[in-house]
């Protein structure tokens, strides 16, 4: 059954190949790295002129991060066009990364107000 | 052309998944070093403000530079997606160009880092003691500590290093490490660039060895993203109530 199910399975990387001609154009990478430059841009701003927010920086900062990571990953790194696979085993560790991060600094009472 | 450049990679072979063993593998290592860089970002916070002595990150950050130093890196990730798009296309120069764009710029990167550590490692404290204006913290114990009746000015060196404080060893080794890690990526790029004169050596239908190439280049491109916006922005930003 098992060699069955192996021989039912689709060919050779014709999964990747197929993946391969979705890639975006020349046109859309310039787009997504003026996007970049731009967030870039707004997280400086956010930083030199709104003092004011105090906390308030680090959900901007952290969503500001989080959307460059995400459109470098995306287009750049082509998860959005390869099988789902590579995405799964990226984001394993990026959430157990993500998880490390939170439970080390809650050890260290990061999160603790006195 | 094209159709050759969407063709399955050279001499691979099956494999139960139907995905590339190389490529799989390079996908997991990149998980796993996610997890390698977040404990050296959650040391770095946890022991963020914790140094009993300088000098501290807002003694020495020069946020402007690292902003131009992070656009250099974010334009690499740029010219070498389209280095991998110009092979696809079967287009070699248009590849030998981006790709020799990626390592300069690259290598721009590095030298902005080594500036930077050159610049810490020789931090220079110059306080007016006359007219002093407005000093941080350390600069302020500096000034209690030396500006006695009759002194003009002090004026020494208090570089950061590894050793200076747990701000130093915290930051140098984060950096550093990724700074070991754009060093591995330069030497790969420009190895690629290198072998590409080779009659066959590069060609679109063994376009995966540039593919691993550019996941592990866009990979430290998207720490770098987070090391800027928590170890540098958040590092030092002023609105944080004292």
């Amino acid at each position: 059954m098992v060699t069955e199910n192996i021989d039912n399975r689709t060919p050779h990387n014709t999964s990747d190949a197929a993946s391969h001609a979705d890639h975006p154009t020349a046109g859309t990478y310039f787009k997504v790295a003026m996007a970049l430059c731009i967030l870039t841009a707004l997280e400086v701003i956010a930083f030199e002129w709104f003092e004011w927010l105090s906390y308030g920086i680090i959900p901007v900062l952290g969503i500001l991060s989080v959307i460059k990571f995400y459109l470098v990953i995306q287009f750049y790194m082509h998860l959005k066009f390869d099988h789902k696979l590579f995405s799964t085993l990226f984001l394993t560790g990026l959430f157990l990364a993500i998880g490390v991060t939170f439970a080390l600094m809650a050890l260290f009472r990061w999160f603790h107000v006195s | 052309m094209a159709e050759t450049a969407v063709s399955n990679h050279e001499g691979d072979h099956q494999t139960s998944t139907g995905l590339n063993h190389r490529k799989m593998l390079m996908w997991v290592f990149l998980g796993s070093d996610c997890m390698f860089f977040a404990t050296l970002i959650a040391t770095y916070l946890v022991y963020k403000g914790k140094s009993l002595s300088g000098p501290m990150p807002i003694d020495v950050f020069s946020i402007p530079v690292t902003t131009v130093s992070t656009f250099v890196l974010l334009m690499s990730s740029m010219s070498m997606v389209l280095a991998y798009a110009a092979l696809r296309k079967g287009s070699l120069k248009g590849y030998r160009a981006w790709m020799l764009s990626t390592v300069i710029l690259g290598s721009t990167f590095l030298g902005f880092q080594t500036f930077e550590f050159y610049e810490f490692a020789n931090h220079h404290v110059h306080i007016d003691c006359i007219n002093p204006g407005e000093l941080t913290d350390y600069e302020q114990g500096l000034f209690d500590k030396n500006c006695k009746d009759g002194v003009d000015y002090y004026d020494a060196q208090h570089g950061l290093t590894p050793k200076t404080n747990l701000f130093g060893t915290t930051f140098f080794v984060l950096t550093g490490l990724h700074g070991t890690h754009v060093t591995i990526g330069v030497i790969w790029l420009f190895s690629l660039f290198l072998y590409s004169f080779k009659k066959g050596g590069v060609t679109p239908e063994r376009d995966l060895d540039t593919d691993l190439a550019a996941l592990y280049w866009h990979f430290v491109d998207i720490v770098w993203i987070v090391i800027f916006a928590v170890v540098y922005l958040f590092g030092v930003f002023e609105g944080f109530p004292s």
